[in-house]
């Protein structure tokens, strides 16, 4: 392999890696912003991942696939906001109970659904078409947009400086007049779709495949993104590049001939999480969450 | 007035018992939805579940229920222990990869008999603790949320014990295990013919141990009066990060030994199985387990019984109705986003009493 061929293979497959880790980051960021915290990312991720793969395979259409995955996410992220502001419920125990629904239930479906255990593959038709001449996803040009938009709505609309005062002081934003549990709760079905679309992704684009493994540990990771972004979108970009090259980078070291002779696939796997790992630790101090962030709101 | 108090008392427990009951029923009422949908009988896979957990008739699958339990009253210590610190601990799933790995070890060396055991308790679960330590540190001194650095380290060691399994401890004859721990190092069976080792007294006694250290020890103390409250903690006198780093190594530990008498005392393999088969999940279901025990040693035991007989339900499940086994944890996932509900028993009484008023 030439060297300019070596170097556009990692940069492609970084806008891979990075897609899905952006994308459940921004949401993620977007949600917590308004004070709601979802650590089920790594769940919606899975059972979008799931849902995606049965519509488009029913339909052979990878565009309701997509739009499947999306609306699952969204459709967990419904739930998991009437639960934590409407209710006020627990929100770390919220998400963790969708983290493990998700491993049974998928496990489950892709038994229910194709009758074997644990792996399934899609067919052609139902995956998304990487575009024209560079093998790089729609769904990455999309992301890109998504951060933009993303950003532009959280510092330039009434709608982000809502969003933003419900997770700062949501008194202060509920004595003014805004409906602070509303825009909780948008917020969180917003977060969970995107976090739905990185399922999708996932699942009938980038590995075409689906298993209760899909995430990987990726909606964890998203987690770390947030941290490391400063609750900023336009960071969470940097670092999912940073993070997704690291994935990579471990992806394609584990495959060389010489790396593979001395050390073993499997030994080689903990990359991208120790990365993680390395990465959020080195950064103490430096980053501040929204301040009532995880906190179930009660009007006095 | 004495009494009333402990009427007022009584009431809150109750209300808190039946808050648990109402998300079960809505687990299996929502698993039983998904069963249909899937074309399964959800009421012939729940009479199969119930007779493979608590056959009158045939003890063995009480026994098997018991052996299924052990595991995860173990792991539910681990989050436990941590909740009571402040912290969410989920970690107990890769502790408890480390602790079995520590147990291979031991039994990959050539010791007298009566040593195996001990050893591969001790280096299981410092091993288990080690690991849980990695993430306390990382929270006390760097920041890092641990809810994110346990993740990471579950996969992280999920991979080094299954480079493990596969490159320093393979089995010569069956390439899908480990060597298997020594006659001389098992956990004995307590019924003969079941998969019921004294791996659940073990874990018993660790139950009550970690009891008695939360409740009449100074460290259990600390580490509940950190959880309630970090900053009186610290004005009271209690290093918050001191507790917080012994509540990941008393975690580490519980995970750790779980490990170990998973290998101890599990037949027929005694060994890890291909992709940590025989291991994968029970740190997850200590997390349900906990949550169900109201985070408490003593509700632990009832609540491990029951995630016991799940786990044992499920292979009747599967064998009578073809019900795939992970449905079980589809349930827990929906039992404990219904946890997540604070006064869920308040909510279904407000809402009924607001319907009668309309109905007036």
């Amino acid at each position: 392999m030439s060297e300019l061929g070596m170097i556009i293979d990692i940069i492609e497959g970084t806008t891979f890696a990075m897609t899905p880790l952006v994308l459940a980051a921004i949401g993620e960021i977007f949600n917590e912003r308004a004070g709601i915290v979802n650590i089920g990312l790594e769940g919606i991720m899975l059972i979008s991942g799931f849902m995606a793969v049965v519509a488009a395979e029913a339909t052979l259409n990878p565009f309701i696939g997509v739009l499947a995955g999306v609306a699952t996410g969204a459709f967990i992220g419904l739930i998991h906001g009437y639960i934590t502001a409407y209710l006020k419920g627990d929100h770390i125990i919220s998400g963790l109970g969708i983290n493990l629904f998700a491993l049974g239930g998928v496990a489950f479906g892709i038994e229910a659904v194709w009758g074997v255990r644990g792996y399934h593959t899609p067919p052609d038709a139902a995956k998304v078409p990487d575009l024209p001449v560079i093998n790089i996803s729609p769904i990455f040009i999309a992301m890109i947009l998504i951060v933009i938009g993303t950003h532009y709505l959280l510092y330039r609309t009434s709608i982000g400086l809502k969003v933003r005062a419900v997770g700062e002081n949501p008194e202060a934003a509920d004595v003014v007049g805004v409906n602070v549990e509303r825009v909780q709760l948008l917020a969180t079905i917003y977060g969970a779709a995107l976090t739905g679309l990185a399922g999708a992704f996932l699942s009938i684009d980038w590995l075409t495949a689906i298993t209760k493994e899909l995430p990987a540990g990726r909606g964890f990771i998203a987690l770390a993104l947030v941290n490391f972004a400063n609750w900023s979108p336009l960071l969470a970009l940097g670092g999912g590049l940073l993070f997704g090259f690291f994935w990579t980078l471990g992806e394609w070291i584990k495959n060389m001939a010489a790396v593979k002779a001395v050390i073993p696939v499997t030994l080689m796997n903990t990359i991208p999480y120790i990365a993680t790992l390395a990465v959020v630790a080195g950064l103490i101090g430096k980053s501040r969450p929204p301040r009532y962030v995880g906190r179930p709101y009660k009007r006095e | 007035m004495p009494s009333s108090q402990f009427w007022i008392i009584f009431k809150e427990k109750l209300e808190r018992v039946a808050e648990i009951v109402i998300a079960i029923i809505i687990g299996f009422i929502i698993a039983g939805i998904m069963m249909w949908l899937g074309g399964y009988d959800p009421i012939a896979a729940y009479i199969a579940m119930f007779e493979y957990s608590f056959s009158l008739t045939d003890p063995y699958y009480l026994a098997m229920t018991l052996s299924f339990a052990a595991p995860v009253m173990l792991t539910a210590i681990t989050f436990a222990v941590g909740v009571r610190a402040g912290l969410f601990n989920i970690g107990a799933e890769g502790q408890l990869y480390m602790g079995a790995l520590g147990a291979i070890m031991v039994a990959s060396w050539s010791l007298p008999g009566p040593l195996y055991l001990p050893l591969a308790m001790i280096i299981g679960s410092l091993m288990g603790a080690a690991w849980g330590l990695i993430a306390g540190v990382l929270k006390v001194y760097r920041g890092v949320n641990e809810v994110v650095s346990t993740i990471m380290l579950n996969w992280i060691a999920f991979w080094i014990v299954e480079y493990a399994r596969v490159y320093v401890y393979p089995n010569p004859i069956d390439a899908s295990k480990t060597i298997s721990m020594p006659p001389a190092g098992r956990l004995p069976i307590l019924i003969k013919g079941t998969e019921l080792s004294a791996s659940f007294i073990v874990s018993l006694v660790f139950v009550g141990i970690a009891f008695y250290l939360l409740w009449y020890m100074v460290l259990g103390y600390e580490i509940r009066a950190t959880g309630l409250n970090p900053s009186a903690a610290r004005y009271g006198g209690i290093n918050p990060k001191k507790t917080m780093l012994w509540a990941f190594i008393i975690g580490g530990i519980a995970a750790g030994l779980a490990g170990v008498c998973e290998i101890a005392g599990r037949p027929p393999s005694y060994a890890i199985t291909t992709g940590l088969s025989n291991l994968m999940g029970l740190g997850f279901d200590g997390i349900t387990v906990s949550l169900l025990g109201a985070n408490h040693p003593l509700g632990i035991i009832p609540a491990s019984i029951f995630i016991g007989a799940l786990s044992s339900g499920a292979r009747g499940m599967q064998i009578v109705t073809n019900v795939p086994l992970e449905m079980v944890k589809a349930v827990q996932g929906i039992i404990i986003i219904a946890l997540a509900v604070p006064g869920i028993v308040r909510l279904i009484r407000s809402k009924i009493l607001r319907r009668e008023v309309k109905v007036v």
